[in-house]
């Protein structure tokens, strides 16, 4: 029946592209070492480790319909969460890692409970103001780095994996990308998820139905905090690098960008979105320079109007080109 | 004497200066239909958002099934056997009309924190939702999104939902609004026949509807209720003729 199921959604447009994708993906290191193109790896493991924030964004934004302008904390909660555990002589991952998750999730669940209350404009103005706030916390820690950030030494797996090796660690963050894209697809359709997809459809329907929906909704955003902070470890060990930059309100608004692009709500979006955002970042800079040098610093003056267009026609992102959705 | 269900006792509810509900205390007994009529700006809906909820009172209590229920949450109501239509249609637009009813269902099954079982292919929630859209005549429509369905049909899926969690208690706030003639008849005789088992808080304007299905009336006029009584007491009552029935009955 699953093999079934699978082949059914392989002769869609959209199945056959994500499954394409997804190959791609797996077996990108060797694509790069056969062309010889290191770059392309690096740039293949920040659209990787930047989906699985995006995703956990959609899980709120997308399912959810809480447009949350903070995502990027999460980032900088994950990340710091390593750096600062590293730099005070912790470098296994076994503790680095669960203690960096569970920081996450206990700020989301902070922010969440705060937030919540509050609706449209000021539910994005409070989201953005405690992101805003930890940015300065870390921009005042002058003993991991203030302002310039720090470099750290990559989280230790006992040798079982070395994160130094960026194929290995390519492929760490791919399996833990599909994970996320696992846990994300049985949470859409599973009764949480439907609780918090009624919600954005219609919350006071909901609590006439019986639904606590405040108590759903600050669970949902623990769990986007939780995925938001794995991506953030991920992040701070693929550049062994920590700053305040991690999580400024521009990485916020990229990511809010990269959800709407690739598709609110829809499994895929979020990956669509990642890989449009880099290579469209990637390309049009160089473009740009051939035309003048220095130009390619404002790639976003090409990249800003796109933007207008896909939420002009098409506002199922790019998730809504392939077609129709089947489920 | 049978024990009311819910009861109100003098509650208060005023918005700026004007007293929305001016010290109110009407009962619904277990398994009869008490309508709500007044003209327009009486203080019905004020009132029903109270019961359910929506609205906190500034004074007077509020009692279902035995518990004083005035400060509890809305969700907290419904789980007592507290269930709402609403005036204007809200149902979930972007979900099927069995997926409405289903997480209607879901509502009543237990908490919600499961995370990874289909809840679509969840017989739990699928087979009683489906009996309940077949109760009130859209079997065929279960796979239609409820946006598409039609105005009437969106009323009776909103029926349909109040019905999941077997509520004590509907309160069903214009449930005829918008519907012809034929969808009211239809649901009228749905609601007759419901009588007797669940008992029902019936806001309705159309008086047609009113006296063939209430075994009470209170007339709300300015946030007082000025009347109560069977519908022969009401049609018969002076002061609600003038105050109400006015150009009706001259």
């Amino acid at each position: 029946m699953m093999a079934a199921h699978m082949t059914t959604a392989l002769r869609t447009p959209r199945g056959l592209a994500t499954a394409v994708l997804l190959i791609l993906l797996a077996v990108l290191p060797l694509l790069t070492q056969a062309f010889d193109q290191r770059y392309l790896l690096s740039i293949g493991t920040r659209i990787v480790i930047w989906s699985i924030a995006a995703i956990s964004l959609n899980m709120i934004l997308g399912y959810g319909g809480l447009v949350s302008f903070g995502h990027a904390v999460f980032f900088g909660v994950g990340g710091y969460a390593v750096g600062i555990l590293g730099a005070n002589g912790i470098s296994a991952g076994w503790i680095q890692w669960p203690v960096a998750i569970l920081a996450a999730a206990l700020w989301a669940a902070v922010i969440g409970a705060l937030s919540l209350r509050t609706r449209g404009l000021y539910f994005i103005m409070i989201t953005l103001a405690f992101a805003q706030l930890v940015y300065y916390v870390g921009a005042g820690l002058e003993a991991y780095g203030g302002d310039d950030g720090l470099n750290i030494s990559r989280s230790r797996f006992s040798g079982l994996i070395d994160l130094r090796d960026k194929a290995s660690f390519y492929w760490l963050c791919f399996v833990l990308l599909c994970g996320t894209l696992w846990f994300c697809s049985r949470f859409a359709n599973a009764r949480f998820g439907l609780v918090i997809r009624g919600a954005k459809s219609n919350d006071l329907r909901m609590m006439a139905l019986g639904f606590p929906v405040f108590r759903y909704r600050l669970v949902a955003f623990t769990i986007a905090g939780a995925f938001g902070g794995l991506s953030g470890i991920l992040l701070a060990n693929e550049g062994a690098y920590i700053s305040p930059a991690m999580m400024s309100w521009v990485k916020s608004g990229d990511l809010i960008v990269i959800v709407v692009m690739g598709g609110m709500g829809t499994l895929f979006g979020p990956l669509y979105g990642a890989i449009a955002f880099f290579v469209l970042e990637e390309t049009l800079k160089p473009l740009l320079d051939l035309g003048h040098r220095g130009w390619g610093e404002y790639w976003q003056i090409v990249f800003g109007p796109m933007l207008v267009l896909i939420a002009l026609y098409a506002r199922g992102g790019i998730d809504s080109l392939l077609g129709r959705r089947h489920g | 004497m049978v024990e009311p269900l819910l009861r109100t006792d003098r509650l208060i509810k005023r918005f700026g200066g004007l007293v929305a509900t001016d010290t109110v205390s009407i009962d619904v007994r277990p398994g009869e239909i008490h309508a709500l009529i007044g003209p327009n700006g009486a203080g019905k809906t004020t009132l029903v958002s109270q019961l359910t909820g929506n609205l906190k009172p500034d004074a007077g209590r509020i009692h279902f099934a035995g518990r004083d229920v005035t400060h509890l949450p809305m969700h907290a109501r419904v789980r007592l056997g507290l269930a709402r239509s609403f005036q204007i249609t809200a149902v979930l637009r972007e979900f099927s009309a069995l997926d409405n009813v289903a997480l209607a269902v879901q509502a009543h099954d237990g908490h919600s924190f499961r995370f990874l079982a289909d809840a679509r292919r969840d017989e739990r929630l699928r087979a009683p939702a489906r009996q309940r859209l077949a109760d009130v005549g859209l079997a065929a429509r279960a796979d239609a999104l409820a946006s598409a369905l039609s105005h009437g049909e969106q009323r009776q899926l909103e029926i349909a939902m109040a019905l999941a969690g077997d509520p004590s208690l509907l309160l069903l706030d214009e449930p005829m609004a918008g519907m012809g003639v034929e969808e009211s008849l239809r649901l009228i005789a749905f609601l007759r026949d419901l009588k007797g088992r669940r008992a029902m808080l019936l806001i309705e304007h159309d008086m047609d509807a009113v006296f063939q299905l209430a075994d009470r009336v209170t007339v709300l006029v300015y946030g007082r209720a000025i009347a109560s009584g069977t519908p022969a007491e009401i049609r018969a009552n002076p002061d609600v003729r003038q105050a109400y029935l006015g150009d009706e009955a001259a």
